[in-house]
């Protein structure tokens, strides 16, 4: 055995899930194969040029176990009453703190165990079809390390036509279990919304506390005039790492929009790529991440205009203070067909402190002709006039800069149509920043 | 109210107000005129706290305090108010938002209770319809995607809301067509009293003829070179500065 290859070897081995259908067996053998063969990716490798992930791969990981965690613990990460909810603890998902009793019966969600080890038929012929389908075990050794464990996670199925009213929140926990060493979870989350169907759901991923890694995968279909409104709250413990990628295939006429909020974590890895895979079918990908103190942020963001007559939006803005790192790769890829493209793309990086560092990137890959793509990004500190001009009226400078930090957050926070939730993301990134600001007004 | 002596100030190393002297009485209004360059915007920043510019000796008093030494934010709670000769836009910060945080910082300051929502937005309905403010500015992010004149009106409207002791026009008057300007005129004047000043920064004498000076001063190469009444404006108007950049 190699040494790279003994490296990687505790990884897909231990304690890994054999159990289920023929093709899931195969699924997860592809996996394993295509995790050995990647590796883990190091910073010669241009998706990963300035992600360090060694503390991972070198880190001392292993499987979580089961790990009791009370409603009560969770209560500050539920969204309102969060009328509908799935609850993923360690990777197992939790009968105990779901609530799914609410939902119409024109939606089926809960445990993907459930789907994948029996269940009714149909479901399982939707996980057959549409797990890995989309997420690039292939190329991604995150995700084929998570498809190599697959077991459990949550599935969120929509009939077609069907409109849910209530948000389904969608929370994935990561808590300290009996095992000595970090633990490592790979959730998987599974969502096939029918044609026609009108659904929002938040993904919110949090932990309990200590050091661990979260490997999550989702997978999102989206059908033919179908509206999705997505949420992801990444809220991890500060000491956590976080890397998870959501994969979306849009159909014809479809909408989906997606907000990401990076609020917690130590070393961070938000991939989101969607392809719009059907004429008339609109994306929206906007996301807002706070990176302070010695934390690293990545944001990783691919829009595929694959049919013509395709709208994409897209606004993805930073708050970096201490030594944070961060780093926002935009790629948007326009292929042959996709004439009457309309792509547009912002991102911007406020920087609150001298030491913080930011590297960002638009990659537009265009092959189509009659295209209209737009990308601007901006980094920089508060605007000093915008600071005077609020001070020459009164307002000290705190206080200015406050407004300003507010407003260049606000523009993200406010889209946020799920009132609870925007409540919360406020009142967490608020005082987040509150803490930095006292910092470095104390140095 | 405001007595300035000997003031001196540069920008990057630059020298730029060589010994300004300078006193304005409550009741009064000074127009400050001069060529571009002669320092009559640097005065009105100087005067208002903007930190790209070092005095670099001389004093200012107002109401017998040292001004020199308060923040720009106390200067304004204070009762100082400079309406910016480019107002800047303020993404995201809705206008009628920052206004009810301007008016209250102020009022706190002065041991005033602060508005609430309803209080407020029945003042400011008030004096916005004096300066022909319409309700879609006061909902915009600050000076966002605002015209040139509604930006100038924008910041008489704060003027007229916060009600300075001393206002400072710095060239608010550029770029407003006639309707405009006396739409501002009249904002300014409105707010003349005995216990208030006025000082009108201006290239152009026509501002004047509206908001009409007791006296006016010419700056050139950062000294004012001439003072005088109101006249002198005319004058400037008849013969250019030439006349005084050669005396």
């Amino acid at each position: 055995m190699t040494q790279v290859a003994e490296k990687l070897h505790p990884w897909v081995s231990a304690a890994r899930p054999v159990a289920g259908p023929r093709w899931l067996q195969a699924l997860r053998e592809r996996g394993t194969a295509r995790f050995s063969a990647l590796g883990f990716p190091t910073v010669r490798d241009e998706e990963w040029r300035f992600t360090n992930v060694s503390p991972i791969s070198n880190g001392d990981f292993r499987p979580a176990g089961p790990s009791p965690v009370t409603l009560n613990r969770l209560a500050q990460f539920i969204y309102g009453d969060a009328a509908h909810r799935l609850v993923v603890v360690n990777g197992r998902f939790s009968p105990e703190l779901s609530r799914l009793d609410g939902l119409p019966q024109t939606v089926r969600a809960g445990s993907l165990a459930g789907v994948l080890h029996g269940g009714q038929q149909e479901d399982s012929d939707l996980a057959q079809e549409h797990l890995g389908a989309l997420a690039d075990v292939d190329d991604r050794a995150f995700a084929a390390l998570n498809t190599a464990h697959l077991d459990d996670g949550a599935y969120v199925f929509i009939a077609d036509g069907a409109v849910v009213e209530d948000p389904l929140q969608i929370l994935f926990v990561s808590s300290p279990d009996a095992g000595s060493g970090a633990p490592v979870s790979h959730p998987r989350l599974l969502v096939v919304a029918g044609e026609n169907s009108q659904a929002r759901m938040v993904e919110t991923y949090v932990g309990t506390g200590g050091s661990y890694f979260t490997n999550g995968v989702t997978e999102v279909v989206v059908g033919e005039g179908a509206v999705l409104d997505h949420y992801k709250v990444q809220q991890e413990s500060l000491a956590a790492f976080h890397i998870a990628s959501m994969h979306v295939r849009a159909a014809r006429s479809s909408t989906f929009s997606s907000h990401s909020f990076s609020l917690g974590g130590k070393l961070v890895r938000n991939d989101a790529i969607a392809t719009l895979d059907g004429q008339g079918a609109e994306v929206t990908l906007n996301g807002l991440y706070l990176a302070d103190g010695e934390r690293f942020v990545d944001n990783h963001t691919t829009i595929d205009h694959a049919q013509p007559h395709c709208p994409s939006h897209e606004i993805y803005k930073g708050i970096l203070g201490g030594t944070a790192r961060a780093v926002f790769n935009g790629k948007i890829i326009v292929r042959q067909d996709a004439q009457k493209t309309d792509a547009k793309q912002t991102n911007r990086a406020l920087l609150l402190t001298d030491g913080a560092l930011i590297n960002t990137k638009p990659q537009l890959e265009i092959f189509a002709d009659d295209v209209k793509c737009t990308h601007g990004a901006a980094i920089g500190q508060l605007d000093e006039d915008a600071l005077f001009y609020l001070r020459a009226r009164g307002l000290t400078q705190a206080e200015a800069r406050d407004m300003l930090i507010h407003a260049f957050a606000g523009e993200i926070i406010h889209r946020v149509k799920v009132e609870p939730l925007r409540l919360a993301i406020e009142t967490e990134l608020y005082a987040q920043l509150a803490r930095d600001l006292a910092e470095i007004d104390a140095a | 109210m405001l007595q300035v002596k000997n003031l001196q100030a540069q920008a990057e190393g630059k020298e730029i107000l060589r010994g300004i002297n300078l006193e304005v009485s409550a009741g009064e209004v000074h127009a400050i005129m001069g060529p571009n360059g002669s320092g009559k915007s640097t005065l009105a920043r100087v005067l208002a706290g903007h930190p790209e510019y070092e005095v670099t000796g001389g004093t200012v008093l107002f109401e017998g305090r040292d001004l020199l030494e308060m923040e720009p934010d106390e200067r304004a709670r204070e009762g100082v108010f400079m309406a910016f000769q480019y107002p800047v836009e303020i993404a995201g910060v809705n206008n009628a938002y920052f206004l009810k945080a301007a008016l209250n910082a102020k009022r706190k300051h002065h041991g005033q209770q602060e508005l609430d929502a309803v209080e407020f937005m029945a003042l400011i309905r008030e004096r916005a319809k004096a300066l022909d403010i319409e309700q879609g500015m006061l909902n915009r992010a600050v000076n966002e995607g605002f015209s040139g004149g509604e930006k100038k009106r924008n910041e008489i409207f704060q003027m007229a809301l916060l009600e300075p002791k001393l206002a400072i026009l710095d060239e608010t008057d550029s770029g407003l067509d006639i309707d405009a300007l006396k739409i501002v005129s009249h904002g300014v004047n409105a707010l003349r009293s005995p216990d208030r000043a006025t000082i009108v920064v201006t290239h152009y004498q026509r501002l004047l003829n509206y908001i009409v000076p007791d006296y006016v001063h010419v700056l050139s190469a950062g000294r004012i070179v001439k003072s005088g009444g109101k006249e002198l404006a005319l004058e400037l108007e008849q013969k250019g500065y030439g006349w005084i950049e050669a005396a």
